[in-house]
């Protein structure tokens, strides 16, 4: 029973990590032809970062994560803050919602927001892009947010108040810096969602801003090349950093 | 000569369209401890929280020195309040949750330090100072809520239930704690709890509440030697409810039949009437066992003995079916003195230490407060 416990989780974790490493190993190749080894190169990182187009769709893709992640994460905060702190008609409905958004296919998500891009003649493009992508961050913040406020204690903010603060000093000194680790915890997956978006993106973007994700995957389909290694190792290590990142800040928090 | 500190007066409160309070007034004396005594869901929290500006009632006014303060937010009160769970800043050191206060006033940083190591001083923890609440044991963040609470130097500290989720011997050191920062300081205290045993060791006065109505108001002893109705006495302290009838009224005496006793006893405040049916109410340490053959009391039978150290507790079945609790020291003449279950016994008292209530259509305690009742006495 062991033996077969170990080799089946074995398995699972081969089949999780065996292409990452191929991926990795491969971006160090120096064939041109990505199924046979010829030496260790960094050739296709210097391919990659002289390919002015896929540097400018890197940027763009960043800084759209980034703008993404922010917004979705203050109008996320303040939804979950407003879900948690008052009582209202349609909460349970705004609630609801949250989930809708989430669940509903991506697809579904794409055709709508492109029309409704369309009906108010928005340019594709950056702004069109940010929109989409704050909406669907959105319902993992406040769900994110949501869940640390249920475990907060509701006296805190009394006794703030308590001591003298308005309730706008209790929002800055003790509401936001408690939370904080959810918001942190938000944001990075806003991020992250932003970054590997591709359904919604394809619908909602415009040639005038090409992002990260549509571009690997138009070059994919002229074929594999190994440049694409190289950029997904590169994002690997990225993801990997932003991982122990916010694992570092909750560790830290929880102190 | 005490002034009034606090007044509440016609104060009312609604929740859902459920009373909470109920048209109550009180007044509270500069400097004096005062203990809001009564089952959970009787108003004594929300009672707190409108004085600490939490709440406000529906009708009714606070006054605080004679300024009408009903409507004014819990920040520009001169008022403090240490909260049941402590409500301790878990990102804040125990330094900066004691400055908070300060910091709010914008005292200067020398002061600051000054004041906030004075106030960890007087709870002995000038040494936990750069710890986080977390890495504090239970009896030790309360003593971080009291000091963060008294460094500002409120006119009067608010406590709700402070000490609750104490075990029982920490709770009783820190109730000798919390007398000794009332003497020292001087701050009116209002002290919030269920326990009775807290209320009497601690306070100066009792307000005990019930669904929003103060029952009765007194110094620990008037509560509990003279309860002004039924819940009172059933509330604080265990009492034996002895069903007694008028028998004769002479000038300043009567006499009551009690078990087919007759008792002289003194009148009491309220109005009797010839055959009359009354409470005669002893405490389990007024009742005297006597031995089988005595001619005085009541004949019965031990039931339940419970051994409680300085004292045996016991209960006594008599011929009708009812039961008396009995509380007995130990004494030098027998240390060993105990009973065996279905021991024959008499059961008397020594004349004068009855209380007598007249029934009041005689309501039983609805379950949760013989929950709340019973809890008070663990």
């Amino acid at each position: 029973m062991r033996w077969l416990s170990r080799s089946y989780l074995t398995l699972v974790y081969l089949l999780l990590y065996v292409p990452i490493v191929v991926l990795v190993v491969f971006s160090f190749n120096d064939s041109r032809t990505g199924y046979s080894w010829g030496g260790l190169s960094l050739r296709w990182y210097d391919s990659l970062f002289n390919n002015h187009a896929m540097v400018q769709a890197m940027w763009n893709s960043l800084w759209l994560a980034l703008t993404a992640a922010t917004v979705s994460t203050i109008i996320g905060a303040l939804t979950a803050l407003a879900l948690h702190r008052y009582r209202f008609r349609g909460k349970r409905v705004l609630n609801g919602m949250l989930f809708v958004v989430m669940m509903s296919p991506e697809i579904v998500l794409a055709i709508s927001l492109l029309g409704l891009f369309l009906l108010l003649g928005l340019k594709l493009g950056y702004v069109s892009l940010l929109l989409a992508h704050v909406t669907f961050c959105l319902p993992f913040v406040v769900i994110t947010v949501m869940a640390r406020l249920s475990g907060f204690d509701e006296r805190l903010p009394e006794a703030a108040r308590d001591l003298g603060a308005s309730d706008f000093t209790m929002t800055r000194t003790v509401l936001i810096p408690v939370i904080m680790p959810a918001l942190m915890a938000g944001w990075l997956l806003g991020f992250t969602l932003s970054m590997d978006d591709v359904v919604v993106s394809t619908f909602v973007s415009g040639p005038s801003y090409e992002i990260l994700p549509l571009r690997i995957y138009s070059m994919v389909r002229v074929g594999l090349k190994p440049e694409v290694n190289a950029l997904g190792t590169l994002l690997l290590v990225f993801s990997l950093v932003m991982l122990m990142l916010s694992q570092w800040i909750l560790s830290r928090s929880k102190q | 000569m005490t002034k009034t500190l606090l007044s509440l007066s016609g104060i009312s409160k609604q929740f859902d369209g459920k009373t909470v309070l109920d048209e109550l007034s009180l007044t509270i004396d500069d400097g004096e401890f005062i203990t809001l005594l009564g089952p959970s869901g009787c108003g004594k929290t929300t009672l707190l929280r409108m004085m600490a500006g939490f709440e406000h009632p529906d009708e009714g006014t606070v006054t605080l020195s004679g300024v009408d303060i009903t409507q004014t937010p819990p920040e520009h009160r001169p008022l403090n309040t240490v909260f049941q769970n402590y409500a301790l800043f878990p990102h804040m050191s125990v330094f900066d949750n004691v400055a908070y206060g300060l910091k709010m006033e914008k005292r200067p940083k020398a002061e600051i330090a000054e004041r906030v190591e004075e106030a960890l001083a007087m709870v002995q923890l000038e040494d936990f100072a750069r710890r986080k609440p977390h890495q504090l044991s239970g009896g030790q963040q309360q003593r971080v809520a009291i000091a963060r609470a008294v460094v500002k130097r409120p006119k009067m500290l608010l406590l709700d239930e402070p000490l609750s989720a104490l075990d029982y011997k920490l709770r009783r050191t820190m109730q000798v704690e919390l007398k000794r920062l009332q003497r020292e300081l001087g701050i009116t205290f209002v002290f919030v709890t269920h326990d009775q045993e807290e209320a009497l060791s601690m306070s100066d006065r009792i307000v005990v509440l019930k669904d929003g109505h103060i029952q009765q108001l007194g110094t620990p002893r008037e509560v509990y030697e003279r309860p002004a109705n039924v819940f009172t006495a059933r509330f604080v302290g265990q009492t034996n409810f002895f069903p007694g009838r008028v028998t004769n009224i002479e000038g300043e005496r009567i006499s009551v039949d009690v078990f087919g006793l007759n008792r002289d006893l003194n009148k009491p405040s309220f109005r009797v009437a010839m055959k009359q049916s009354l409470h005669v109410l002893l405490r389990p340490e007024d009742i005297r066992v006597l031995a089988p053959d005595d001619t005085e009391g009541v004949a019965g039978k031990i039931v339940e003995r419970n051994y409680k150290g300085s004292t045996l507790d016991s209960m006594i079945e008599l011929e009708d079916g009812s039961h008396v609790m009995a509380s007995e020291f130990f004494d030098e003449d027998d240390p060993t003195f105990d009973y065996s279950i279905g021991e024959r016994v008499r059961v008397s008292w020594v004349d004068g230490w009855e209380w007598l209530l007249a029934e009041e259509g005689d309501e039983p305690l609805t379950d949760e407060e013989e929950l709340a009742a019973d809890d008070a006495e663990h």
